[in-house]
């Protein structure tokens, strides 16, 4: 193996070896302390732009499954850090290593990274860029600014797609990046679903209910999506947003976001049920969060994050919209509030 | 007093220790107490076992050294009016208690309310019909199993399910009584002796084969669930899970398995109702996501001590708080203080537990492992890499292995056999495999150990053979170095690698010395709950190569005292040293210095992050203490709260300058060398039993024939087998002697002279600089020839003769000041007549410390704990002559575990636990702890084979007061003959080697015994002869059974003179002139 070395934004390196794709590259650096699911996290569309840190040691296990598996069609993160990678691995859907596949997509990895260093770094200086270099390549990079960067448009589908047509209710699904198991969600519940590129003007389409879905970066990046949610809400149709969904749907019912210094990502946030004594273990992978004190008079705080106190999740008093921070489809992480999705299909 | 307004709970403790529920429920209990301390809710708290934390001063209000049985429990809540009962942390043992008082009505009689589970869901989940029923209203599979109620049934349902199956024990712990059938021939055997401990026994398909997965739920009353963790068997389903290296989190798992088995988990336990924490384990098939639901625990268990300790989640803590009615998210993470209880831990290490086994111990134990546990202890190993995890549990387990490879070669006559008949040594023979050319596929098939864990294994064979390469430590390349220690390789073991023949301990430490240079050092990591994600003050800390920082900074400042722990938990060290250790750090804490403590098994107090200012849950290795100590600085270590290993460090702790607190390493070397002792007692004028080091047979017949028969003899090295034994004639020596291994230079046997018809006397004390400033004696009831480990011990001592006491007391003086002791120690006497005998000293606290502290309410761990730290102290004015109560230590054996184990006493230990119960009198403190160690009083039927003449005539009194008493007793040929001589009625019964009716052997079957008292002639054990065919038949058809005439006659004579209602319900404070 190469000898391969992170370097942070703010100068300090990680010394390890190359177990991917051999060539620089960079984006922002993020840890995520779920201890399983590297596949699907890889494969979300909401990593685009990031380099993600799997504080769990121990990586390429179970191996990578066929595709059908995956969150999407690629690898979307831009790179892969561990601490101790696997090359032999060993399960009976694995059809490659992760290295080879990580190679295959042209995605770099490391390995032998003191990753509880590394996360304790960005935890404590707040997520920054960084730069893999790997010994014997070029190593020339342009930096990047990950915040300024529209990840939605580019990982966003570019047509209007259909599924399961003639299926008992139409959701019309705005892809942002949106994650595969939310669309098997769907589907396994019988509906059809449309789904329309990130900027697509869908008001004049037939549905019975508005889904807007993940994806990566900065929810101020999508101004034409936040247009069509608030045209949307001239309306009564059932609105669910997921993770930067409920971004959107706070921005377009006028609340602000902001970036969180280090962001949620893993498989272990608790968040309470606002008004009731039920809480769950959700699934979270976002850096930007709904800033609670700007949302209008007509909204109110549906979850919140029993760690940080941070929102989780928003819901207008009288129409039936409502949105979560977490991932109840899970893909990767628990699937406590999978329930979600058959509240909304209700209201339809 | 939580939500449910509770100003009084009960907690049933677990007993004690004994193969399968071990010191987890002393941890589990006192988490338990300390939350409802909390709580300001006054406990009370029954629990025989004199030597846990949680029976100690300031746990729980109310202490009660009574068995834990429904019958004593109703005496006390009778007594106490508890408002309340915790049932689920004392093990099965204190479920099982507590669903039988709900099924009296005992509960609802004095309306005590039962917290947490309810027993309606225990009942669900230990009833295997209705535990499937209730499964299958959720669509949850289980293994197909039917429960059965007699062999007929049984052979008719293992039909139908086709073999093999597995027969399993309703009610039972530990997987005891069952096992696997291959045909109706096994099934036969192993039914008879399932219905001997339950009435219902469940026939069961085997999956032997699929993967182990278990998953640690808790669940609030409002309905909130969270898995802990989940954990991966390295040994696949077909071994119990307490006999399997086990893996948190799991390896093999992809994130769609995990999370299936998870959300069926928190399934299962919301439809049973559980409020608290419960385990579910599972099959999970290997070829895809088909699992099964194997079994459910309602209640605190091993795996949830594991889990606690793998992941810093306090289950038995969060598990008391939601039985008092709060919710998850009413607590905080007790790790990060700012973040809920209601997450789940994310680790961002590896975690393994090794079992340690010491069936070495035992007379034809089945060593072959299977459903059935065996394990007498656990280790945890943590590390960031699988390799240095499992290399360093390899090591913890102290069975002389210094990791997967570099090892004293075994000798495996088969490999293939040993591969897939997996006993103790298995990972071993997995390791002589991989390097004698097996490759991980042949291996996987022989084993069905996951090939992900062979292949790991094999990357520590590739480091192996690398370092093999190197002949020079010089030449070593930096990068294997920094890879080796990655994977857990010791720098004994590279020492070995590379070749250091001749002495590896130096060898080792050039390693140390040359990777010291190139700045190749472990980091210490905190385990933080959450991997890092926020900040964390815990101190819960292991050391990893895998790492470039730690998470802690040292002050430097000199303050801190380093406690060593005792290890693995293993027949001869135990729960004691965990008190011991426990009370040393509360000591160095209250006189103002940060406590540290090194230790690394799961199942202890001494291990809970809080009860510690640091603690390094890591290698007690010369190695890693080292490392510690340099990290540390400390002001001291103390050596002596822990049992022999941290003792056999002491010279090379002192050889590197480390400050020993307390007595010399070199009075350590003194007392422990038998040369120097022996020459040393010869100094000062203390009589010794004579012995002697020989290396050929002929110098061991001269000596014996000065000493004469009987000899103890113990070799140096031994192939199997007991380390030592009695031998009364040639023909006993020489048969032991081929057994053990060939006499020779190398492998000297020693051999001394037996004393017979001796007493054994036990001397704790504490000195400081050689004056002894307090002490206790004991004296055990059993005559010297049964190890003091095993042997049943009063206190204060109630038949010796003050002259034998003063000259204990001169003598153990005259030794003191010789070793100018500072701190604990303890002297073995023996005594005849007036004539006293050292057997041997130990310079550090003894097995039995917590038993005399807590009877002479005297803390003599917190006075040598305080002269080691050269606090100035008084000499106690309290002695054991103030005493008007006497205790009784009695030990708990787990024969029942150990197939085919011959379950006679001898002078090596073989009993895993022990209790200490306290009457007004020796028959009510001997009748108790009788009761608590798992005897009845027999109903009406004894079996008696007693021995030799002497012991016979011994026996006599105790006979008359049987038949006084009404009993009939059955005796054996010459037992029966004596008996009638001597004007006692009995019936006389037939050997299995005569003819002729009845048969002994047959009333054991058909239970027409109620007891059986069975003397071995001599105390050469081990063949089959006719005294062990019904002694282990008594065993395996759960009939109570005595070995030796001195006990069993204290035993008939305490339960001829006291009924169970004649028995003193007081507290320990009730003892003396305490006030409660």
């Amino acid at each position: 193996m190469n000898e391969a070395t992170l370097i942070l934004e703010d100068g300090s390196r990680f010394y390890g070896y190359s177990f991917g794709a051999e060539h620089c590259t960079n984006g922002e650096v993020v840890f995520n302390t779920a201890m399983t699911g590297y596949t699907e996290s890889l494969t979300d569309p909401s990593y685009a732009g990031q380099m993600i840190v799997l504080t769990y040691p121990l990586a390429g296990n179970y191996g990578v499954p066929g595709s059908s598996f995956w969150e999407s069609g690629r690898i979307y993160a831009k790179a892969l850090i561990v601490s101790d990678y696997s090359e032999s691995y060993s399960h009976w859907n694995a059809e490659e290593s992760l290295g080879d596949w990580l190679k295959r997509e042209n995605v770099p990895a490391i390995t032998g990274i003191d990753t509880r260093a590394l996360a304790k770094r960005l935890r404590e200086r707040g997520v920054m860029c960084g730069k893999i270099e790997i010994e014997g390549t070029d190593n020339t990079q342009l930096s990047v600014e990950y915040g300024s960067v529209n990840y939605v448009a580019e990982v966003s589908c570019k047509e209007v797609i259909h599924y399961n047509a003639g299926g008992l209710k139409k959701v019309l699904l705005v892809d942002c990046g949106v994650k595969q198991n939310i669309i098997r969600c769907l589907l396994k519940r019988g509906v059809e679903v449309i789904r329309v590129p990130w900027n697509y003007d869908f008001n004049n389409m037939e549905y019975d209910g508005l889904l807007l879905s993940n994806g990566p970066g900065n929810p101020d990046n999508c101004p034409r999506t936040v247009e069509h949610i608030r045209c949307a809400m001239r309306g009564d149709k059932p609105i669910f947003g997921i993770c930067m969904g409920n971004q959107l749907l706070a921005k377009a019912g006028g609340a602000s976001v902001y970036k969180l210094k280090y962001g949620h990502r893993s498989h272990n946030q608790p968040v309470r049920h606002l008004g009731s004594d039920r809480c769950f273990i959700t699934s979270q992978n976002h850096g930007y969060a709904v800033d609670d004190n700007t949302l209008g008079q007509d909204w109110e705080p549906l979850f919140v994050n029993m760690n940080d106190g941070s929102n989780e999740g928003i819901r207008h008093k009288g129409k039936p919209w409502f949105s979560v921070q977490f991932h109840p489809e899970a893909a990767a992480g628990p699937t406590d509030t999978e329930f979600l999705f058959d509240e909304f299909l209700k209201m339809l | 007093m939580g939500r449910y307004n509770v100003k009084k709970a009960l907690i049933l403790g677990s007993g004690a220790l004994k193969i399968g529920e071990a010191g987890e429920f002393d941890y589990s209990g006192s988490q338990a107490l300390k939350a409802l301390k909390e709580e300001g809710i006054e406990t009370v708290l029954i629990n025989p076992n004199i030597a846990t934390v949680q029976t100690s001063k300031g746990i729980a209000d109310h202490i009660y050294f009574l068995p834990v049985t429904p019958y004593f429990a109703e005496k006390v809540i009778e007594k106490e009016r508890p408002d309340s009962i915790f049932l689920s942390f004392g093990g099965q043992t204190a479920l099982n208690c507590g669903v039988e008082l709900y099924r009296k009505g005992v509960l609802e009689r004095y309306g005590v309310k039962v917290l947490g589970t309810q027993v309606q869901a225990i009942i669900d989940t230990e009833d295997r019909e209705k535990f499937v029923g209730r499964l299958d209203e959720i669509g949850v599979k289980t293994i197909s199993s039917q429960a059965v109620e007699n062999l007929q049934d049984a052979r008719n349902a293992a039909r139908e399910l086709g073999y093999p199956v597995i027969i399993r024990v309703a009610y039972a712990l530990g997987g005891l009584g069952s096992g696997f059938c291959n045909n109706e021939q096994e099934l036969d055997l192993l039914c008879e002796k399932a219905f001997s401990f339950s009435p219902q026994v469940l026939v069961e398909k085997s999956l032997k084969g699929w993967k182990e997965i278990e998953y640690e739920v808790v669940r609030d009353s409002y309905d909130n669930c969270i898995t802990v963790c989940n954990m991966e068997n390295f040994d696949p389903l077909g071994i119990h899970t307490g006999e399997s290296i086990v893996i948190a989190p799991s390896q093999t798992l992809s994130n769609s398995e995990y999370h299936k088995l998870r959300e069926l988990a928190i399934r299962i336990i919301r439809h049973i109702g559980i409020v608290g924490e419960c385990n579910v384990q599972y099959a999970l098939d290997p070829y895809s996501e088909d699992y099964r639901v194997i079994e459910v625990n309602a209640r605190l268990s091993r795996s949830s001590a594991l889990a606690s300790k793998a992941t810093g989640y306090p289950l038995a803590f969060v598990a008391a708080k939601l039985g008092l009615g709060y919710g998850l998210f009413d607590l905080k993470n007790s790790v990060t203080k700012s973040t809920s209880a209601f997450f789940e831990p994310a680790l961002d290490y590896v975690v393994c537990k090794i079992p340690r086994w010491d069936l070495g111990k035992f007379h034809g134990v089945e060593r072959v492992l299977g459903s059935s546990m065996k394990s007498v202890g656990e280790v945890m190993s943590i590390g960031r890499t699988f390799e240095e995890a499992i290399q360093k549990g390899l090591r913890m387990i102290g069975q002389g292995m210094h990791g997967f490879v570099e090892n004293k070669e075994l000798v495996i006559e088969d490999i293939e056999k040993s591969l897939s008949e997996p006993t103790d040594i298995r990972i071993f023979v997995v390791s002589s495999a991989l390097r004698s050319g097996y490759s991980v596929e042949m291996i996987h098939n022989l084993t069905k150990i996951d090939k992900w864990f062979l292949y790991k294994l094999q990357n520590i064979i590739d480091t192996s053979m690398q370092l093999h390469c190197i002949s020079e430590l010089e030449q070593m390349p930096e990068s294997l170095m920094k890879k080796a220690k990655r994977q857990g390789f010791s720098d004994f073991q590279i020492a070995r690698a590379i070749g250091f023949d001749e002495d590896l301990e130096r060898g080792a430490l050039k390693v140390r010395a040359l990777r010291k240079l190139h700045g190749i050092l472990p980091v210490v990591s905190r385990i933080d709950t959450l991997a890092a994600e926020y900040p964390a003050q815990t101190n819960y800390l292991y050391l990893t190569y895998s790492g470039i920082e730690s998470d802690v900074e040292y002050k430097d400042d000199h303050n801190s005292v380093v406690v060593l722990g005792s290890g693995a938990y293993r027949i001869g060290s135990s729960v004691e040293f965990d008190w011991c250790g426990v009370q040393a750090l509360n000591t160095i804490r209250k006189e103002g210095f940060r406590s540290v403590m090194i230790n690394y098994n799961p199942e202890t107090v001494s291990t809970d992050y809080d009860i510690c200012d640091r603690l390094y849950f890591d290698e007690l290795s010369f190695e890693r203490v080292m490392d510690i100590l340099e990290f540390e600085n400390p002001y001291g270590v103390i050596l002596s709260a822990g049992g022999q290993i941290p003792n056999n460090l002491a010279m090379r702790l002192d050889g590197q300058n480390v400050h020993i607190l307390g007595t010399s390493a070199v009075s350590i070397d003194n007392a422990e060398d038998r040369d120097k002792f022996s020459a040393m007692l010869d100094r000062i004028g203390v009589d010794q039993p004579e012995w002697s080091a020989l290396t050929s047979m002929k110098d061991i017949y001269d000596f014996i024939g000065k000493v004469g028969f009987p000899v103890l003899v113990r070799p140096s090295y031994v192939l199997s087998g007991a380390a030592m034994n009695v031998c009364s004639n040639y023909g006993e020596l020489e048969s032991f002697l081929k057994l053990a291994a060939n006499v020779s230079k190398k492998h000297p046997v020693v051999v001394s002279r037996f004393i017979e018809n001796a007493k054994e006397v036990e001397f704790d004390a504490v000195a400081r600089n050689g004056e002894i400033m307090a002490y206790a004696i004991s004296e055990h009831i059993e005559y010297a020839g049964v190890h003091s480990g095993d042997a049943t011990i009063q206190f204060p001592p109630q038949k010796l003769y003050m002259e034998t006491v003063r000259r204990i007391k001169h003598i153990s003086r005259k030794i003191a000041g010789e070793l100018s002791i500072s701190g604990p120690f303890n002297i073995q006497f023996l005594a005849r007549d007036n004539d006293i005998k050292v057997i041997e000293c130990n310079l550090r606290a003894s097995r039995s410390f917590p038993f005399v502290s807590k009877i002479l309410k005297l803390n003599l761990m917190e006075l040598a704990t305080r002269i080691m730290l050269g606090i100035d102290v008084e000499k106690p004015s309290k002695t054991l002559f103030d005493l008007d109560y006497v205790g009784i230590k009695a030990s708990q054996f787990s024969f029942n575990r150990l197939q085919n184990a011959d379950p006679v006493l001898g002078v090596d230990m073989v009993s895993t636990g022990e209790v200490g119960c306290i009457g007004d009198d020796t028959q009510s403190a001997l009748l108790k702890s009788m009761l608590s160690v798992g005897y009845d009083i027999p109903g009406k039927n004894i079996l008696l084979s007693t021995g030799n003449a002497r012991q016979k005539a011994e026996m006599l009194p105790a006979a008359r007061q049987l038949r006084d008493k009404g009993y009939t007793l059955y005796a054996t040929g010459g037992t029966s003959r004596y008996l009638t001589e001597n004007g006692v009625d009995n019936v006389l019964v037939f050997w299995p080697s005569e003819n002729g009716h009845p048969q002994a052997l047959d009333m054991l079957h058909n239970r027409e015994v109620d007891m059986v008292v069975n003397i071995p002639k001599n105390l050469t054990a081990g063949e089959l002869d006719n005294g062990y065919i019904i002694r282990r038949a008594a065993v395996d058809l759960n009939i109570p059974l005595i070995t030796n005439a001195r006990l069993a006659s204290a035993f008939i004579g305490a339960f001829c003179t006291l009924a169970a209602d004649d028995l003193e319900i007081k507290s320990w404070a009730e003892y003396g002139n305490d006030i409660d």
